[in-house]
């Protein structure tokens, strides 16, 4: 029997500790609790002490709501061009590039075709992280590609939505997008098939104003900023604050806009149920 | 209506009231000072001419805003018979930001809805300049599922600033009632003809404006964003706005190019405002045009048309 005070398992060690790389931990953007990657990783990114959803990508969003090994990416080299030659602090060209590189993204939507418990499905998630989520020509031509495989197959759509609105840098090109995935989704309206809207934290704009609002049944995560015009506009033009809770899930839900609001970890049961049910 | 004078149009003013005052003094046959008149006169129209010819697309913008020129209204005085108003939203309210209704489009019995700017302080306060709440989207809705059921074409007029950004707004769903008109608009049964008649304000505009043809004045402008909002957020300073206007590319001209708007309906020099009786003839013209040729399709037909052109609107690289 060892002395009590000599330890007898590697794991135990502080040594390790030291050598762990940067990233281990990350603190809560809500609560600042330090929290552990892996333990937020196996907790679909949602803080186990707040319940704060951080932001994920629609590579995470996909692991979490479609069947393993069940999916392919569609679409996935559309690339925007710059119909308008747009050029602000940089040429839009290479704000293009420096966000690819950056996000190692090709725009800021993602398709899927997989399955949910077997059942065929699209998946349509977009990814805040390539320009703030913002929707030109690719993002409409993809989503609404998305809808044409439903209507095709057919079987139900899903899109998971995070966006600051239509991509200024196409013009009005990107405002037009609003109308396309619209009219993409009148014929999927036309047809026994769900279109479910997962929204999340922060969609606002035209993305608000077109697909995201346009579910069959509309679901948002908790506390995710949802609305037309953004806060600072809303505060700009009325000059005074903004109520607590303004534009959050629950607003929404209290007013009538969404069906529910589900957490992150209860996503892909509650598709599975409501899958079953239509 | 009082007069306005736009800055880029000062020195041809300045010409027109030198020419009057010379035309006030008692001429007594004085040939010279004829002369002089005729001479200021040519000068004058040159001066128009050149001005309008090289417009700045910060100009269209303020071409397109013009307190003077004709609002949604306007036009259908001018262009219609028999005009009954039709008023509420069934839900909330009445909002007076957009007007819609009925009337004789030539033969033809239409319903019409449109963004409506106030002329002065007050009325812009009662038509809140031309900004919509939700339930003057759902108002145009409402209008337009009449017009359906009586058979009846849809015309629009666009002319807004954009959606109102406001706390009502947002709580009644201002998000949800745009998208509750695209998605109504693309599926709609019957034609569906907008024309942008001064600002089409993003995606305040697009709520009226998913339709067959979409035609623009020539001075009108329509964009994303308004020019102030994308140069304060991208150049951070809202005074960069005809910096913005010229990145945008938000003119019918513009538009036209990239395939986007079907025709462009044109303008006396100077702007609508200067012959709005013209103006609105050639509105009335391009449109019946169109209502005659869309009412030989079935409406499966105009569905299916309306969705394919939107679906390729858009550009990008594959591969």
């Amino acid at each position: 029997m060892s002395p009590w005070f000599k330890r007898d398992s590697e794991k135990l060690s502080s040594s390790g500790k030291r050598d762990m790389p940067d990233g281990v931990w990350i603190k809560c953007n809500s609560c600042k609790e330090a929290l552990f990657h892996k333990e937020l990783e196996e907790n679909a990114q949602v803080c186990p002490k707040c319940g704060y959803h951080f932001p994920i990508s629609s590579g995470e969003y996909v692991r979490i709501l479609l069947d393993e090994d069940s999916y392919s990416e569609q679409d996935a080299d559309l690339r925007s061009t710059d119909p308008l030659k747009f050029k602000d602090s940089m040429a839009y060209s290479d704000r293009i590039v420096k966000y690819t590189k950056k996000s190692g993204l090709n725009d800021a939507i993602r398709c899927f075709s997989g399955t949910i418990e077997d059942r065929a499905v699209e998946l349509a998630a977009m990814d805040f992280s390539f320009m703030g989520g913002s929707v030109g020509s690719v993002v409409g031509e993809k989503f609404s590609r998305a809808v044409s495989r439903a209507v095709e197959v057919p079987c139900p759509l899903i899109s998971v939505s995070t966006s600051g609105g239509m991509r200024m840098q196409e013009g009005l090109f990107s405002l037009m997008q609003m109308a396309k995935v619209s009219a993409a989704l009148v014929r999927l309206a036309n047809l026994p098939q769900p279109f479910i809207s997962i929204i999340t934290n922060p969609t606002t704009g035209g993305t608000t104003a077109s697909f995201a609002m346009l579910g069959d049944v509309n679901i948002a995560e908790p506390d995710a900023l949802i609305g037309f015009a953004g806060p600072r506009v809303i505060k700009q033009t009325i000059g005074q604050d903004l109520p607590e809770g303004f534009q959050k899930s629950k607003f929404l839900l209290e007013h009538g806009f969404l069906d529910m609001i589900v957490e992150r970890m209860e996503m892909r049961d509650t598709l599975i149920n409501l899958l079953g049910l239509l | 209506m009082k007069d306005f004078i736009l800055e880029f149009e000062k020195p041809l003013r300045a010409l027109e009231f030198k020419i009057n005052e010379l035309e006030k003094t008692p001429q007594d046959g004085n040939i010279s000072l004829e002369k002089e008149i005729a001479k200021l006169r040519k000068k004058a129209e040159k001066m128009h001419r050149d001005i309008y010819s090289k417009l700045s697309r910060w100009q269209y913008v303020q071409l397109a805003r013009h307190p003077n020129r004709p609002y949604t209204l306007d036009y259908i005085d001018l262009i219609t018979k028999n005009f009954i108003e039709l008023k509420g939203d069934r839900t909330f309210s009445d909002d007076e930001a957009i007007v819609a209704g009925l009337a004789h489009w030539g033969e033809r019995s239409v319903a019409i809805i449109g963004h409506q700017k106030g002329r002065g302080t007050k009325d812009n306060i009662r038509r809140n300049f031309g900004m919509s709440h939700p339930e003057g989207y759902r108002k145009a809705l409402r209008i337009m599922r009449l017009a359906e059921k009586f058979n009846l074409p849809v015309i629009t007029l666009i002319d807004t600033p954009g959606a109102y950004p406001g706390l009502g707004a947002e709580e009644r769903g201002q998000a949800s009632a745009i998208a509750e008109n695209l998605l109504a608009m693309a599926n709609l049964k019957v034609p569906i003809i907008a024309v942008v008649i001064g600002e089409g304000g993003s995606g305040g505009a697009l709520a009226l404006a998913v339709a067959d043809r979409v035609y623009m004045l020539q001075y009108a402008v329509y964009s994303v964003i308004s020019p102030e909002g994308c140069a304060s957020i991208l150049y951070r300073d809202a005074s960069h706005a005809s910096k913005a206007a010229d990145a945008m590319k938000i003119t019918a001209p513009d538009l036209l190019k990239f395939g986007i708007i079907d025709e462009i309906i044109e303008e006396p020099l100077g702007g609508a405002h200067h012959d709005p009786g013209l103006v609105a003839a050639r509105i009335a013209e391009t449109v019946t045009g169109a209502l005659d040729e869309l009412s030989t399709m079935t409406y499966n037909e105009r569905i299916e048309k309306r969705i394919e052109k939107y679906l390729e609107i858009g550009e990008w690289n594959e591969g």
